[in-house]
């Protein structure tokens, strides 16, 4: 496998970044990058360090990285996921209020004491701290619940403060969405088991209404509807497929917010063609400006989660006519 | 009546749905099959989960039907948990 770290891949250009990545030779992994300047989407991070726990260290090949950004990936704790010396000497400085170093969570309680950690060192407003511990609760646990790997998933986060936002990266390297819902959604390629996962009411695990006593499918709908309604990117990249939600546009931002339940209609672009990626990768950028009051979205949500499944039980149900 | 108080458990952020299938199989569903009521207490907790409150309430409805609700009290919830908690209920009535 090979990745080149460019320029710059965040949220809004990362296909480019993917479209790049070389999946072949899945026991080696080579890691190169730009010269200069260099700046990438925490989830680049989290991808680069997920492959590595599945690889061989002595099969693991980093140029030297000369960029001066080049320090945030020490930071980052990138290095020691590859087995690596960066050879780079830098001055710690105190973590709090800037970023999350990678991470791997194995476990419920790895989870639940990462996010109590995490609200701390974000430095977080309560009104904030709600819609982002949620999105990590839910999209680390759908990893150890479905992904079926024992690497467990990989996150980190940045802050920026420019941009006053918050942004997550969330890799794994299971069975992917396709396989994960295949016994009950069966679909003829990833971006379909992708845009169905995020529909409120699929789950991989049954095929009914309302879910199993432990699965409902609802937590990547929840998460898309948070992304959404607080204006902020969002990719899920799982096999060849990639979703991506837009941004919202300004006159969209000032109306009333109309969430959902198919993604389809969402403002979107979809990739199906995209070098294999075997798990699941998530990215979110969260504007701390324009948080929405989470419990305004909740009522959203509930209104749309509700009228999806009555809606898909009346079709499920409905008699049609023969036409013989 | 049988009265559990969530935030021991749970801590302020209700999250960990494998404590809440352990309070519904040890605490709750015991409770409710000796005809007893419940009381959910989330006192000093700020906010919960969908995942959490699907896997503390949602069998509940599939043994003992909508009407378990007549059964259940839901104390001293935020206004985050009650959306939550509406949220599963709603749709848990829908299915």
């Amino acid at each position: 496998m090979r990745i080149h770290l460019p320029n710059g891949a965040f949220l809004g250009n990362i296909d480019q970044f993917i479209q790049d990545f070389d999946s072949t030779e899945p026991e080696k992994l080579t890691i190169t990058a730009v010269d200069k300047w260099m700046w990438v989407h925490p989830v680049v991070l989290s991808m680069i360090a997920s492959l590595a726990l599945k690889i061989e260290k002595k099969n693991i090949i980093c140029q030297q990285i000369t960029a001066k950004s080049g320090h945030y990936l020490e930071r980052m704790g990138l290095f020691n996921f590859l087995g690596i010396k960066s050879g780079m000497n830098i001055v710690e400085h105190e973590s709090s209020g800037r970023f999350i170093p990678l991470t791997q969570i194995k476990n419920s309680t790895e989870l639940t004491k990462f996010i109590t950690d995490m609200i701390p060192l974000l430095h977080l407003m309560p009104q904030q701290a709600e819609p982002i511990r949620y999105i990590v609760s839910e999209l680390v646990r759908n990893v150890l619940e479905h992904a079926q790997t024992k690497y467990g998933a990989i996150i980190c986060a940045q802050y920026f403060k420019k941009s006053n936002t918050i942004r997550f990266g969330i890799s794994d390297t299971g069975i992917g969405i396709k396989t994960s819902l295949r016994n009950f959604y069966p679909t003829e390629d990833d971006i379909e088991a992708i845009k169905l996962a995020l529909m409120p009411g699929i789950t991989g695990t049954t095929s009914r209404e309302g879910g199993t006593e432990l699965n409902a499918g609802a937590g990547l709908f929840f998460i898309k509807s948070i992304a959404y309604v607080n204006h902020n990117f969002f990719i899920i990249y799982s096999g060849t497929g990639m979703y991506k939600l837009f941004r919202k546009q300004k006159q969209e931002q000032e109306g009333d917010f109309v969430l959902h339940a198919n993604p389809k209609l969402d403002r979107h672009s979809e990739r199906n063609n995209l070098p294999q990626w075997d798990g699941t990768v998530i990215g979110i950028d969260i504007s701390l400006d324009s948080t929405s009051e989470f419990n305004k979205l909740l009522d959203l949500i509930r209104n749309v989660y509700s009228r999806a499944i009555r809606e898909r039980k009346e079709q499920k149900y409905k008699k049609q006519p023969k036409f013989t | 009546m049988k009265h559990i108080k969530l935030f021991n458990l749970t801590g302020s952020f209700a999250e960990n749905k494998d404590i809440a299938q352990t309070i519904r199989k040890e605490q709750i569903l015991p409770a409710l099959n000796n005809g007893e009521k419940v009381i959910l207490d989330f006192e000093k907790i700020d906010a919960a989960t969908q995942s959490f409150m699907h896997a503390l309430i949602s069998d509940l409805f599939r043994i003992f039907g909508d009407s378990v609700l007549d059964r259940i009290d839901f104390k001293d919830c935020s206004e985050t948990v009650q959306k939550i908690i509406g949220i599963v209920v709603d749709y848990m009535q829908e299915s």
